[in-house]
């Protein structure tokens, strides 16, 4: 491949890892906020809370994410509701992954030690003193290295809303090689790299944060 | 809106092509099979070289999008003369990503294998073929299998990406049947419906494959 080509397309590649970058972190702040909310109501003393969010949960892992995405932009709109293609993208990667995000909240907070919860309550400290300043800080840490795959598989799946019209990486790729095709290989090995190099950096970030959130534990 | 009419003429066109769905899935999960069993093994090789080679294979295929390999498989193998059909290049595509996950779960399942059954197997004169299947293989193996079962459900909710590559499944045959009818709602739901009904019974039976496993 020579050099001048490359960098070529190495201009609109970069301006299609823009856009997938700032779908990347909207929908990964939406993905945090809905794992926690379906996490917690999943141990909602209100059965009703519990079984509507067991079957949002369930529903969301049991299709893939692109028939959801589909059936948000092209279906939706038949029923009367019109979403843009970022907000049907956003929307579809979020309570996709937040449903796989709620079962690691869950298990997370499950997986605290009894004893801490009742030594908080032998303290006299109320449901919500016991959450913030006991359970959640030990199962936050216990989240982080799930989490961090599971913003691996976003970022992966992001790549996804190049199919309604999103002109993220993925996009900019194809929309490059229909005029260059016989560059088909370079275009595409280019932006494989690019994933990978925002996947490295990701795992990074994520294995920093768990430095954080542990200092000073066992 | 919803109409019951059009829903039902439908179903039997997606119905038809089910099986493409399952098939692909099947193909696609013993080519994981075999190559993640593959890249565990290399990535344990004693040619140092050989086992980062393969280690950073392994996450580069893991943590790049397995639509834009599809693609690649796709549209760039034939630029240098290399030419498969659609169908084949989707199992390629899936099993060969999908490979790189199985590869981590035989890696949990050989590590959790005792250091005393590598030595007992040493004492009595094991060679290393033997070693590995007859001891460490069925011993790593056997507790994996319900993750071994998720992948397979994974890998088959992943399938309807294979209608980007032109792979008649029913994915596809809910796009074409929506851009010749602007009728989106009806084919895209039953779509998902059907991925529902046959990926949540396997998941609960995984889970209680799962359970009896973890109480022998």
């Amino acid at each position: 491949m020579n050099t001048d080509a490359g960098a070529g397309f190495l201009a609109p590649l970069m301006s299609g890892a823009g856009m997938t970058a700032q779908i990347f972190a909207y929908s990964a702040v939406l993905t945090i906020v809905i794992a926690f909310l379906a996490g917690f109501g999943r141990m909602s003393k209100y059965a009703p809370i519990r079984i509507a969010t067991a079957v949002y949960v369930e529903f969301f892992r049991g299709t893939s994410l692109m028939i959801q995405l589909f059936w948000l932009f092209f279906a939706l709109p038949l029923l009367g509701l019109e979403l843009t293609p970022l907000a049907a993208g956003l929307v579809a990667l979020a309570f996709n992954y937040g449903a796989y995000g709620s079962e690691i909240v869950r298990s997370s907070i499950q997986a605290v030690p009894k004893g801490q919860v009742e030594a908080a309550i032998a303290l006299n400290m109320t449901p919500f003193q016991r959450m913030k300043k006991i359970v959640l800080p030990q199962a936050v840490a216990m989240m982080l290295p799930a989490f961090g795959n599971l913003l691996i598989e976003l970022l992966k799946g992001t790549s996804l809303v190049s199919l309604i019209t999103l002109a993220d990486l993925t996009f900019k790729g194809m929309l490059l090689r229909t005029f260059d095709i016989s560059s088909t290989p370079q275009i595409l090995g280019l932006v494989l790299i690019m994933y990978f190099v925002m996947a490295a950096v990701l795992t990074l970030g994520v294995r920093l944060l768990e430095k954080l959130v542990t200092a000073g534990r066992a | 809106m919803w109409n019951w009419e059009f829903a039902m003429s439908v179903l039997p066109k997606l119905l038809s092509v089910i099986h493409i769905t399952i098939i692909t899935t099947i193909l696609a999960f013993f080519l994981a099979l075999i190559l993640g069993l593959l890249l565990a093994l290399g990535r344990r090789t004693r040619l140092k070289p050989l086992a980062w080679a393969v280690a950073l294979a392994t996450e580069f295929i893991r943590s790049t999008p397995l639509l834009i390999q599809l693609y690649f498989l796709y549209f760039a193998l034939p630029v240098y003369g290399i030419h498969f059909s659609a169908l084949t290049i989707g199992v390629l595509g899936l099993g060969i990503h999908y490979s790189t996950y199985l590869s981590e779960v035989y890696r949990s399942g050989i590590e959790a294998v005792s250091k005393g059954q590598w030595e007992a197997a040493t004492a009595l004169n094991f060679s290393r073929w033997k070693t590995w299947t007859k001891i460490i293989l069925p011993q790593a193996i056997r507790p994996i299998t319900p993750v071994l079962g998720n992948y397979l459900i994974v890998m088959f909710k992943e399938t309807p990406l294979l209608s980007t590559i032109t792979v008649v499944e029913m994915m596809a045959t809910a796009k074409m049947i929506g851009a010749a009818s602007f009728r989106y709602v009806e084919a895209f739901t039953i779509v998902g419906l059907l991925f529902l009904l046959l990926s949540y019974p396997s998941a609960l039976l995984v889970r209680r494959l799962e359970a009896r496993i973890s109480l022998k």
